[in-house]
């Protein structure tokens, strides 16, 4: 499929989206039109704002290329928050031990290492799935609460830093991503995920593993037929969207944390899920997606702090988003999916 | 008398017009074929009188009565009845469930279990069909379930049945007893207008013919007084030819051969399959079926592993190489079914011609990246030599019609002059002028000198374009015949199953 983005339904859509949570506050007595205004402030007005809501949209970037990258393939990988958090961790790893290496190096190596640990940690599923038959969404969903689990020991116990607060030590400054904005939070890593968006892109449009793993989604028998392997293109596509949402656990450690903190992630992964399908399931969409997803966290908070509304009502207009624009999509691949082909017509 | 009369009918979908001014005059009792090549608007005119479309100009006249049909509502409260293509039965509900879904008797406002299933009953009686109506609708056969289609469509009172194309999604088999279903409704009473672009069927079951072309109607005449040459002119517009010249160019050489090949289960197993294609050669496999083909085929382009024996492509033993490297050695594949095994309907006509050669140098540049111009060029040369009708090469495939996509794949499979090509059921779904087309395509491959393996449940068909046939049965071949042998032959070896279960 020529991945193609069809934008004024969406558009429609998101507005639709803050007319009925505006409603909601209407209708609860909150001053809808401040409030809105707040929230917008909060994630346009000052620098501090856009560098808020650039931060807030970095992690989602990334995971929402995860699970698109392997949705393509065929694969609903919905363990992007396990990967998410092995990768984290690896990369807190990495960047805490082999003090000495130099800045770039070792900044690039500790997120590598991070996509490494996402990556392996996609394996196991892709494996069970394709020689055993274990479908993915019951093997990833477990694996994220092994992954949430199992890091959260770790730096409860044997790794906890000197303290009461459930952390790593920070990483070495070598292994830092650069702030790009202070005092924001907002570091390297968002130009990554803006760059890695775009390589996606051009992977899946013009590479021959690229056009093999789409080949493959979207009819494995015809592709089988034509001698190209589904199994492998199913493992590949599911390690890369491994290694992505490593990736983008390394950035959220090395660009904003410091350090593996038990808990620093409010659910990335799960929110990539929505965020790819905002943007279609294509990776510009998911830029644009993940920017709404951000704006609404970051103008969500300010609007909190300056009105009395409850942050709940960005969570509202964020789930409207979701209702209105990515189940739509998500029910309609899905049907193309079980659907036999059907007769077409000129 | 006349039941149902059209005057004018006339439906544009913008700039298309998809019936322009068409009459039509259905008896009643008589068994009515509306013919025509795909896009010549039999769809469209069907739902017209069913009201799934509202006609832009032209009226409807029922038994003398002008009417207005709003909504198929309004079509089956006057008894007219459609059967679609696709079947719309729930799968988890009951046959008899289904039958008067929609139409339930009620008791106060709860459905009346005992007398549905008793009208239901009282139908079948009527009607003469036997079917178990307790079983889920779901699990039974497709030619079982169109069955219950019709029984639907009886069950609200229908006099007049519009059947869309039923036997586009039927095996011969079902087709035979389909047949005999209608032929038992007229008997009974009903007019029936039979939707269809197989001549066959037209011959073996309606009594008048009405022959559409480009949405226009091209006349209607008694069956009787037709001949299928004459039928598929006017369907056409120009002359087709059924017989091909047979040319023996048949060489010594043996290009691609089976040797005492046996499979295991799921599917039929092959026992003691051995075959050998010649350069030069088209060799037929006739059968009903399911009687190992779908198997065989599996086993030649690499998909399926032989439990015992080999596969040998030019003298060299390729057993144990996977589909691409057969591919790549010159072998090529005219899947059956071409939505499913051939073609990716989402992708567009440009990436449907490069599947499978995407790893191939012309079309790379680099070691990981497609050629993008190269591959544009090669997809306009392919769509200009085989006349794919496509507004660009960047549509996707679902946009183009039957024939064209399947052009498409045959586009693909002789890109790279292959040696060797197994064709699968390659007319079955196509209408006229492309299967003639695609019947020419073979018969090209063999004059090059090249061999071709043609697997195909239409019998005419196999003896239409082979050289020597070879027919299976139950995972056997039961034996070789000359394709002038007569069809009594053919019947005795390919019927051994049916005779049994008669």
């Amino acid at each position: 499929m020529r991945l193609r983005l069809t934008v004024p339904v969406e558009l429609f859509a998101i507005g639709l989206a803050f007319l009925l949570g505006m409603l909601v506050l209407f209708l609860t007595g909150y001053p809808p039109f401040s409030a809105l205004w707040a929230l917008f402030r909060g994630a346009f007005g000052t620098r501090n704002a856009i560098g808020q809501t650039l931060t807030q949209a970095t992690p989602i970037l990334f995971t929402s290329l995860a699970f698109l990258l392997a949705f393509r393939s065929g694969i609903f990988n919905i363990g992007i928050e396990g990967q998410f958090l092995i990768g984290a961790f690896t990369a807190a790893l990495f960047g805490i031990s082999f003090r000495g290496l130099p800045f770039p190096l070792h900044a690039i190596l500790a997120l590598f290492s991070g996509g490494f640990g996402g990556a392996v940690y996609a394996l196991f599923p892709a494996l069970l799935k394709v020689y055993l038959g274990a479908h993915e969404v019951i093997t990833t969903m477990m694996l994220s609460y092994v992954a949430l689990y199992l890091t959260s020991y770790f730096v409860n116990y044997p790794l906890k830093a000197p303290g009461w607060v459930a952390q790593t030590e920070l990483v070495a400054p070598s292994a830092r991503l650069p702030r790009i904005l202070p005092p924001t939070q907002l570091s390297l890593a968002f130009p990554i995920a803006l760059g890695l968006a775009f390589l996606v892109l051009w992977f899946l449009e013009r590479t021959v593993p690229g056009f093999s793993i789409r080949a493959v989604g979207a009819n494995p028998e015809a592709s089988e037929n034509r001698g190209i392997s589904v199994r492998k293109y199913q493992i590949l596509a599911f390690v890369l969207s491994g290694f992505i949402a490593g990736v983008g656990g390394g950035g959220e450690i090395l660009g904003v944390h410091g350090r593996f903190v038990d808990g620093f992630s409010p659910g990335y992964g799960w929110d990539g899920i929505a965020v790819s399908l905002v943007g279609r399931l294509h990776p510009l969409g998911c830029i644009f997606a993940s920017l709404l997803f951000g704006m609404l966290r970051a103008g969500g908070m300010t609007m909190t702090r300056v009105t009395k509304v409850p942050l709940d009502l960005s969570l509202i207009i964020q789930a409207l988003v979701i209702l209105l624009v990515a189940a739509p999509v998500l029910i309609e691949q899905l049907l193309t999916r079980r659907r036999k082909p059907q007769k077409s017509e000129v | 008398m006349v039941v149902l009369s059209v005057r004018g009918l006339t439906k544009r979908f913008g700039e298309v017009v998809a019936n322009d001014h068409i009459d039509l005059d259905v008896e009643e009792g008589e068994i009515h074929g509306l013919l025509g090549e795909n896009g010549a608007g039999k769809s469209v005119l069907s739902s017209c009188i069913y009201g799934l479309y509202r006609p832009d100009e032209g009226r409807i006249f029922l038994r003398g009565h002008e009417v207005h049909i709003a909504s198929p509502f309004d079509a089956i409260r006057l008894g007219i009845g459609m059967v679609h293509q696709h079947l719309t039965l729930v799968p988890h509900l009951r046959v008899w469930e289904n039958i008067v879904l929609g139409r339930e008797p009620r008791r106060g406002l709860r459905v009346d279990r005992v007398r549905a299933f008793a009208e239901v009953e009282r139908l079948l009686e009527e009607t003469g069909f036997r079917l178990d109506l307790a079983k889920n609708a779901g699990e039974l056969p497709i030619g079982v379930q169109q069955r219950v289609e019709i029984l639907k469509v009886l069950f609200r009172g229908a006099e007049i049945l519009i059947l869309d194309e039923p036997t586009a999604v039927l095996t011969p088999q079902e087709v035979d007893q389909l047949i005999e279903t209608l032929h038992r409704l007229k008997a009974q009473g009903k007019t029936i207008l039979f939707i269809s672009h197989k001549l066959r069927e037209i011959f073996a079951l309606c009594d008048r013919v009405t022959v559409l072309r480009r949405g226009k109607k091209v006349g209607t005449l008694p069956v009787s007084s037709a001949t299928p040459q004459m039928l598929a002119e006017m369907m056409v517009g120009r002359k087709v030819f059924f017989e091909f010249p047979r040319e023996r160019l048949a060489k010594e050489e043996v290009l691609f051969e089976l040797s005492h090949v046996f499979t295991d289960p799921p599917g039929v197993p092959l026992q003691d399959v051995s075959l050998k294609v010649h350069a030069g050669e088209i060799l037929g496999i006739a059968g009903v079926e399911g009687n190992g083909q779908s198997e065989l085929a599996e086993v030649v382009v690499g998909l399926r592993k032989p439990k015992k024996g080999k596969v040998i492509f030019r003298g060299r033993d390729v057993t144990a190489i996977p589909p691409k490297g057969r591919i790549l050695q010159g072998m090529a594949h005219i899947p059956e079914d071409h939505h499913r095994r051939g073609v990716i309907l989402d992708f567009s006509v440009k990436e449907n011609l490069l599947l499978g050669f995407e790893t191939e140098p012309p079309f790379r540049k680099g070691r990981m990246t497609l050629d993008f111009a190269r591959i544009r060029d090669f997809a306009r040369q392919k769509i200009q030599e085989f006349g794919i009708v496509t507004p660009s090469e960047d549509t996707p495939l679902r946009f183009l019609s039957g024939g064209n996509q399947q052009k498409v794949v045959v586009a693909r499979e002789l890109a790279f002059h292959p040696l060797f090509v197994l064709a699968c059921q390659p007319t079955r779904g196509l209408d006229v002028a492309a299967t003639e087309y695609l019947r020419h395509i073979l018969l090209g491959v063999k004059r090059e000198g090249k061999g071709v393996l043609l697997i195909s449940a239409d019998l005419d068909e196999v003896r239409a374009l082979s050289d020597r046939v070879l027919v299976m049965y139950e995972g056997r071949i039961a034996g070789e015949l000359s394709p002038e042998s007569d069809e009594y032959q053919f019947g005795l070896l390919m019927g051994g199953k049916v005779l049994h279960e008669a």
